[in-house]
């Protein structure tokens, strides 16, 4: 890896990328950072206004409500399906069909649009037509996600689950496979527990690989919006609008730029901030790891 | 160390025995929650509307075909998968494109700011499409690109030129320098020796690049349904405006979603060992 020769010819390589991503990426950033410390009466008057905006949304109430629930949200779907991912992919058969087979139908909700699995949800927890709500019904289980709050957080986190814990499988599952049989065999022969053998051989072979999933899932996670947006759509009342639902609800359904260009760049940068941290994580334990 | 393995005792081969059955009961009942939801909406897609609401059965009593062939029969239905399919293949044939060259530098040389530039890509992959939903609709209303396919195509590089770069270097990097240095001296051109010798040693990685730029552009909505109203309207969207009506119609609903997974469920076979790999950007 050290051995790459310097070369600045190699930025007319990287040119194209950096043009296309500039259109697509910093002329609309450029446009909210603008939209952020200005205010408008109409007519294209623009008015200086400084960080007004900022300070403003984060006194809000209504701000401060939707980050707690974002990352009430957050914590609750990582706590479930990292776990959850880890176990699964101990249990996946290691070679043959089975394990084609498991690899495909595992991840075959990750490839399904994010408003049809907000479809599949809606549907599946309806009490007249679903057979999850139908089933809740009969039972005599009192289950409604249009008006229980706490039905309506089950559903999302359920949802979200079912969604996203075959990401975290199949990536400990890769790195399972990257451990070879003799530290197994040596294993058995020193006679380690079931414990034992996850937690000095399966868990360190997985720590990359779970550092990625841990980074995928909270950034996407908390960027949520279509499969909330179908089945909840925020509800009941704002019980699950989570902070992308906010977002849109202001910068399009209000059409209040100056905050809602300053929730942008505070949404983004706190993704960007802890993303960070978790990304030189990672790249500290590559390092660790080499030498 | 073989001979240890073989000769395992009768308690070992039981308790091996317990704990595969195990494993197929983990296996298992993960995958029936997997697929039940799944397996309700193709159920709900076989029935009509009357049987839907009034009956409620496992499986369709009266199998009908009739809410798929609405679909393909409908304009309005089938056009929305025409132009979803449009966009995405713009956008897979962009991205992949413009991701080869820049791989190819990240994975063979250093330069000014490399390691900086590399990260700025992935940052795009952390911005929420929310964040530039209104910006984009600004932008492409304002260059007259408002409602057309290459709106969509170019909002979705914002995510998938990063993902494409960040695969296709780790699937080069996989591939020796000494390749390129032998092809040199053999007298090959760069484009030669790019077209020739280097895209053969990484064809899985641009098959695996591409189909995931084919399925996070596939999935997305939110971008999709803000820069398109009427001439490039995504199947998503098409389906989401069914659901706000009132009286919805169940049942060619349901069947809309089915056929929105069958692109993914189809190639994802040929892709199902390098599945990790993509998902983890090039980074297992």
């Amino acid at each position: 890896m050290m051995d790459k020769p310097f070369n600045n010819k190699a930025w007319l390589m990287v040119l194209p990328v950096v043009l296309l991503v500039a259109f697509s990426a910093v002329i609309p950033l450029m446009t909210v950072v603008n939209y952020s410390v200005q205010d408008t009466f109409g007519n294209n008057q623009f008015f200086w206004a400084g960080l007004e905006w900022y300070a403003e949304l984060i006194s809000s109430a209504r701000f401060q409500d939707a980050l707690v629930r974002q990352f009430v949200f957050t914590a609750i779907i990582l706590s479930i399906e990292i776990p959850l991912g880890i176990f699964i992919a101990l249990h996946m058969p290691k070679r043959g069909i089975g394990a084609s087979i498991s690899l495909v139908l595992m991840a075959l909700p990750l490839l399904i649009p994010w408003n049809v699995v907000g479809t599949i949800w809606q549907i599946f927890g309806r009490v007249d037509i679903g057979l999850l709500g139908a089933t809740m019904d009969a039972i005599g289980v009192d289950y409604n996600y249009t008006q229980n709050i706490f039905d309506a957080w089950l559903t999302i986190i359920v949802m979200d689950v079912w969604h996203w814990t075959s990401l975290v499988a199949l990536l400990c599952y890769a790195g399972l496979q990257s451990i070879p049989d003799a530290y197994f065999q040596a294993a058995k022969i020193d006679g380690a527990s079931r414990w034992a053998v996850f937690r000095y051989i399966e868990l360190p072979k997985m720590h990359r690989v779970l550092l990625i999933a841990f980074l995928l899932r909270f950034m996407d996670s908390f960027m949520i919006y279509t499969e909330p947006f179908v089945v909840t759509g925020g509800g009941p009342g704002n019980s699950t609008t989570l902070l992308s639902l906010d977002l849109v609800k202001m910068a399009i359904g209000q059409f209040d730029l100056g905050p809602a260009a300053a929730f942008s760049i505070i949404y983004f940068l706190i993704i960007l901030l802890l993303s960070w941290v978790f990304y030189t994580a990672m790249t500290n334990y590559d390092k660790g790891e080499a030498k | 160390m073989p001979a240890t393995a073989t000769t395992a005792s009768p308690a070992l081969k039981k308790s091996r025995a317990i704990s595969i059955n195990t494993s197929a009961a983990v296996m298992a009942s993960y995958l029936v929650f997997l697929l039940l939801p799944i397996y309700w909406l193709l159920n709900m897609s076989l029935k009509n509307n009357e049987e839907i609401l009034s009956t409620f059965s496992l499986w369709p009593q009266n199998l009908t075909f009739a809410n798929y062939i609405t679909i393909f029969t409908d304009a309005s239905w089938y056009s929305g998968y025409i132009n979803s399919i449009t966009y995405v293949g713009m956008n897979t044939v962009l991205s992949v494109s413009v991701a080869l060259p820049a791989a190819y530098a990240f994975s063979r040389y250093r330069f000014l700011g490399d390691k900086h530039l590399f990260f700025w890509l992935l940052t795009n992959r952390m911005a929420p499409p929310a964040v530039f939903a209104l910006p984009f609709f600004q932008l492409y209303s304002s260059v007259g690109l408002f409602d057309t396919h290459i709106a969509v195509a170019l909002a979705h590089t914002l995510f998938n030129v990063p993902l494409a770069v960040w695969i296709l270097e780790g699937f080069m990097s996989g591939v020796p320098k000494e390749i390129d240095e032998t092809a040199y001296i053999d007298g090959y051109s760069f484009p030669k020796f790019f077209g020739k010798i280097f895209m053969p040693l990484i064809a899985s990685g641009v098959g695996v690049a591409a189909f995931f730029c084919f399925m996070f552009s596939w999935v997305e909505l939110l971008l999709a349904r803000t820069l398109t109203s009427v001439a490039a309207k995504p199947i998503a969207a098409t389906m989401t405006r069914t659901v706000s009506a009132s009286g919805v119609d169940w049942g060619v609903l349901a069947a809309a979603g089915i056929l929105t997974i069958i692109p993914g469920a189809l190639v994802i076979w040929f892709v199902r060992n390098h599945i990790a790999k993509g998902f983890a950007l090039g980074r297992v």
